[in-house]
């Protein structure tokens, strides 16, 4: 793909659309990007979507986002980048904008307080059952179990900041990778 | 003003510096963050939630988009926004540049080994601590069961779950 102005817009065009048309974010957008990247404009093969899926996961930050900035990347250099995760991010944003503005009039309403009041309980199932979704995905020793329960209990208890016990394991992990390598 | 910008666009590094895993991890994230600045009661944050759940994009940047609004306008909608794309940006880029290297270092399988555990609690914590400030009365508990249930068993899309819980909320509190 040449670095011309009129890739740089398809760029863009293409990761607006995977932003606007991808409801609820995260995984569900994988099979819409890869549509769009894969099948319809030819720009990577199968093959490397695939490895530069388990790439971008291991970087913090959303799903889309990140397979945004990686894919820009590849086919326009850093200017790509910029372009497609502002595509990826600009339906959201102008979306949520007008939400913004006009949610708190609409939250006045009785009828809105009251759909509100039953949503609340269902978003707490939702982010349980995220974590459980997750948890299939693991393959649990009970060292593992161990390391939940303590970030759980450190969490709810001792109240600690996530982003703490996200880098502490992170640098213990490290560590004992380090370690069981060494000898 | 100039000081609270700031504020928000290093708050919202912070939780696109940390959020391995994505979304539901950066709800753990923000949460926490909200609580310390007091910038929206827990109430408010899962109405944002449920709100970045049936619009397109991903929750942490709808999120993102929504607390700056509320903190400061447009200008704070836009930095918090910003502030959680950065390091994406920075090591999404750092890894596109050494994907050839990277290759055969698994790094991908020894950081979700690590931090597989890790997120799962910090995300079933989280539920535990908003839910305390939802889960009120008996009919509050019975929409959770009720919507936990229909996840489990039915694997019924959010945008439904949603809906459902909206009408139920309707039906129960009038």
């Amino acid at each position: 793909m040449e670095r011309n102005i009129k890739n740089m817009f398809t760029l863009f065009i293409t990761f607006f659309k995977i932003g606007l048309f991808t409801l609820g974010g995260g995984y569900a957008m994988i099979p819409l990007i890869k549509r769009e990247i894969v099948d319809k404009h030819q720009w990577i093969e199968e093959k490397k979507f695939i490895e530069a899926l388990a790439v971008t996961q291991s970087a913090p930050g959303a799903v889309a986002v990140n397979l945004s900035i990686f894919f820009g990347y590849n086919l326009a250099g850093s200017r790509g980048a910029v372009m497609a995760v502002l595509g990826v991010v600009l339906p959201s944003f102008l979306i949520i904008l007008l939400i913004a503005v006009y949610f708190p009039r609409f939250s006045n309403y009785e009828i809105i307080a009251k759909a509100f009041q039953g949503i609340r309980p269902a978003v707490i199932g939702l982010i349980l059952y995220a974590g459980l979704d997750l948890a299939k995905s693991i393959k649990w020793s009970p060292f593992l179990i161990l390391f939940f329960l303590l970030i759980f209990f450190f969490r709810v208890w001792f109240q600690i900041n996530p982003a703490a016990l996200i880098a502490i394991s992170i640098i213990a992990g490290v560590l004992y990778y380090l370690v069981s390598n060494v000898k | 003003m100039g000081k609270l910008l700031v504020s928000l666009y290093l708050t919202f590094f912070k939780i696109g510096l940390w959020g391995f895993g994505g979304g539901y991890t950066m709800i753990a994230l923000i949460q926490k963050e909200l609580e310390e600045h007091r910038w929206l009661t827990a109430k408010e944050f899962i109405d944002i939630i449920a709100i970045a759940e049936i619009t397109p994009g991903p929750i942490a940047i709808n999120s993102a988009t929504f607390v700056g609004y509320r903190i400061a306008n447009f200008s704070g909608a836009l930095i918090a926004t910003l502030g959680v794309i950065t390091p994406s940006f920075v090591l999404v880029l750092l890894l596109a540049y050494f994907f050839q290297q990277l290759k055969g270092f698994n790094f991908i399988n020894l950081v979700l080994k690590i931090l597989g555990p890790v997120i799962i609690g910090l995300i079933i914590a989280t539920a535990f601590i908003m839910g305390g400030s939802v889960l009120t009365d008996k009919t509050s508990i019975l929409i959770l069961v009720g919507a936990f249930i229909l996840l489990l068993t039915r694997k019924v899309h959010p945008i439904l779950l949603l809906a459902l819980s909206a009408l139920a909320g309707i039906i129960f509190y009038s």
